[in-house]
């Protein structure tokens, strides 16, 4: 990144434009597409499987996140 | 600054706010669950011949002869492995996950909402963030300690659960969108209150619209209390922890002298 100031300081009530540097949303949109669908999958499993929702048969995912999940504010039983 | 440049930091900081959520939880939270646990028991040991609820709900059976306790081993679990390392798994799984979001968000809208620096707007994502996942979903449908809730209600109260936090995180995606138009086009007054007030009044009819859920049946009030202050609590130290260490990691990128090729 980079700060370049663009305003002559010269006058006195110049504020120093400072340049924001901004991610291109082309490059970004698969990253962003990847990381929503693994979070997706992260939260549901702390947050609802086997519960409302059984993927997965059993009980075990529900009793070994069980405390966070009632702290974190989900739903557990 | 580029994706990774964010994601990275998200990552990490996403890491902190996971260790940090859990010190706090296991600290303030598990003593109310531990509490709640017990009344659990001994409602269930009160009425032993109550028939279970269904295969899938695992804390009031009393099947196969013996009263269902969570100091039993259940799946190979103990009750001391649940309240460390598993709820440290849920607490770390969960920073990280928001933190990667978190960041990817922080990169789409830095340089893009009016003249806030990159830390200032990646600040304010993660202050929004938490108001619109966690704050708000929180008042409408609070969490609820072990021994309340019906495990015949558990797939409605999800639902409404995720409905309700669905329709914040949308309204507060858009609040942002129309405030950033209204600032570049009228004023940041008339942006900023605009798009507050937006979002308040979009959440508040859609919490008045939905159906409330009340199991707390002869629940004592101050053992609620003191599990509900904790569960906002480690909200609060989750998004609080991964606001401060994201800024700070992108405030050093930001401060840091590029080398001029």
């Amino acid at each position: 990144m980079s700060h370049s100031v663009a305003a002559p300081l010269s006058g006195a009530t110049a504020i120093p434009a400072v340049e924001i540097p901004t991610v291109d949303l082309r490059e970004l949109a698969p990253w962003a597409l990847f990381a929503g669908l693994l979070a997706v999958l992260v939260v549901f499993f702390v947050s609802t499987d086997q519960g409302a929702v059984s993927l997965f048969a059993g009980s075990a995912i529900h009793e070994w996140v069980h405390d966070g999940r009632h702290l974190l504010g989900y739903p557990c039983h | 600054m580029n994706a990774r440049t964010f994601l990275v930091r998200g990552l990490l900081a996403g890491l902190i706010a996971g260790i940090v959520a859990f010190v706090v939880a296991f600290t303030v939270g598990e003593p109310p669950i531990d509490t709640a646990i017990g009344i659990e028991e001994a409602s269930a040991a009160e009425a032993p011949a109550e028939p279970a609820a269904d295969e899938a709900h695992t804390h009031t059976h009393a099947e196969e002869g013996h009263t269902h306790s969570h100091s039993d081993e259940e799946g190979g679990i103990t009750r001391t492995n649940q309240k460390t390392w598993g709820l440290a798994t849920a607490t770390i799984a969960i920073g990280v996950a928001l933190g990667g979001i978190i960041a990817l968000v922080a990169a789409a809208v830095a340089g893009r909402l009016g003249r806030l620096s990159v830390v200032a707007s990646t600040a304010l994502v993660t202050a929004l963030g938490f108001v619109a996942y966690a704050l708000v979903p929180f008042l409408k449908y609070p969490a609820a300690p072990p021994a309340v809730g019906s495990g015949d209600t558990i797939e409605e109260r999800t639902a409404y659960y995720f409905a309700f936090a669905l329709i914040s995180i949308v309204a507060m995606v858009a609040a942002v969108v129309l405030g950033r138009r209204l600032a570049a086009e009228r004023s940041a007054w008339t942006g900023v209150v605009v798009a507050g007030v937006g979002y308040v009044v979009v959440v508040a009819v859609a919490a008045l619209a939905m159906p409330a859920v009340n199991e707390l049946g002869d629940f004592p009030a101050d053992v609620l209390w003191e599990f509900r202050i904790s569960s906002i609590l480690t909200l609060a130290a989750l998004w609080a922890t991964l606001g401060m260490a994201l800024t700070w990691l992108l405030g050093r990128v930001e401060t840091t002298p590029r080398a001029v090729a």
